[in-house]
């Protein structure tokens, strides 16, 4: 599998963030996109996912399976977390696990793996700020697509969080997924890095 | 289906938790019908013929208060960038939206008539014409209004600009519905304009999900 762009351009609100960004990651690979404020990292992640256009330029994905897109085959974990108030833990989770579809596994052993077991059966309204993001990387955990695409994934998460995020990533790679995470610190996975700036 | 059927389950469950905006629609209606006689005065034949006239609008109201929040809910938490990446078509995740909404919105505004019709001095032939006019009609207030719902999260803020945009072309539903009521109720045909009414419920249903489709993943950003 092998996700690369070509001279991809991003305009937004009239005004040119980045041109001829070419990028290539294959199979087992993090790639990690680097940039100031603004430079258009979460652009460059949501054109990935297929919710933004390119201005100029193609994103392809070669050896993926063959009758769905991109974005079918893509897990996308932004800054807002999709979660809702009023459900509980586990009905959020189960939701996306039902409503993505595809191969999943068990939302409770998700929810234990990112230390969340206890708080099931609480509203995700009560939840922290890190324990969104928590809940939001068991979607990720539950239903299986091989491409992530991570907006500051690690953004909320305390030390123990961040070290328990980075193993969870290099299980997904050494299963031969690909991940593309925006961030300003260390992922604390072996990542090839990404600059994005405006050329002009 | 699961996803689909997921989705109707988990709105439904939003709706009707504390919060959520199941109430409110009927509350509202309830309100709007129990001024009127205050407004209109104790004259009970005039009650009687403005009768279908006020559920109708108590409920074209109440339908619209509760849209607004069909997708800027989920706009606004990012659930809907996920439904987009879903492989669902987001058509039928639109109209799957929509069955929801209306039924946590639209039909318990059809349950409420029958009492309501007390008040406005509607005997039991003419409520239950107007509930059934309304049970074909509320379809497609909510399918037309997710059109207007779907263009409100495109230009943020969007409340008030989504009734100014979805009443005048729910005016043709009130027309029929209206007019179906008071076929039935001065013992004219009924069948034609609750037809009609049926047809533009079932032409609703078509076009509703495909605009608001288009407009959502027109006005992603």
């Amino acid at each position: 599998m092998r996700l690369s762009g070509r001279g991809i351009r991003c305009v937004r609100g009239g005004r040119e963030v980045f041109s001829g960004l070419d990028f290539e990651a294959c199979s087992g690979e993090a790639l990690a996109v680097i940039g100031a404020n603004g430079s258009g990292k979460t652009s460059l992640l949501r054109m990935i996912a297929g919710l933004l256009a390119p201005t100029e330029g193609s994103i392809s994905l070669e050896g993926g399976e063959p009758e769905l897109t991109l974005s079918e085959q893509a897990h996308y974990l932004g800054h807002r977390d999709a979660l809702k108030p009023a459900l509980s833990v586990i009905e959020n989770l189960a939701f996306w696990r039902d409503f993505l579809g595809g191969e999943a596994s068990d939302a409770k052993e998700s929810l234990s793996s990112v230390g969340l077991e206890h708080a099931a059966f609480l509203p995700a309204g009560y939840l922290s700020a890190g324990q969104r993001r928590r809940l939001s990387i068991a979607r990720l955990l539950t239903i299986r697509r091989s491409i992530w695409l991570l907006d500051e994934p690690i953004n909320a998460l305390d030390v123990a969080g961040q070290s328990m995020f980075a193993t969870l990533m290099d299980v997904h790679l050494a299963r031969g997924g690909l991940i593309v995470a925006a961030t300003h610190g260390s992922l604390g996975i072996t990542a090839r890095e990404l600059p994005v700036a405006a050329f002009s | 289906m699961t996803a689909l059927g997921a989705l109707i389950g988990r709105d439904l469950k939003i709706a009707l938790r504390v919060g959520g905006g199941a109430l409110i629609g009927v509350l509202f209606f309830l309100t709007v019908v129990v001024l009127m006689p205050f407004a209109v005065g104790p004259d009970l034949a005039l009650l009687t013929r403005l009768g279908p006239a006020i559920l109708w609008l108590g409920a074209l109201l109440a339908s619209l208060l509760t849209l607004d929040r069909l997708f800027t809910a989920d706009h606004d938490d990012g659930s809907l960038d996920l439904i987009v990446m879903g492989r669902t078509t987001l058509e039928l995740a639109c109209a799957a939206k929509a069955l929801a909404h209306w039924l946590a919105s639209g039909l318990p505004l059809v349950i409420a008539t029958p009492v309501l019709g007390l008040l406005l001095n509607l005997d039991a032939t003419s409520t239950s014409a107007v509930a059934l006019t309304l049970l074909a009609g509320t379809p497609a207030l909510t399918f037309i209004g997710m059109i207007g719902a779907a263009l409100a999260v495109t230009l943020h803020r969007g409340g008030l600009l989504l009734a100014v945009l979805v009443l005048p072309l729910s005016i043709p539903v009130l027309i029929f519905g209206v007019a179906a009521s008071e076929a039935a109720i001065t013992g004219l045909s009924f069948g034609p304009p609750f037809s009609i009414l049926c047809a533009l419920s079932l032409i609703s249903f078509v076009i509703g999900p495909f605009a608001a489709a288009a407009s959502l993943r027109h006005g992603l950003d």
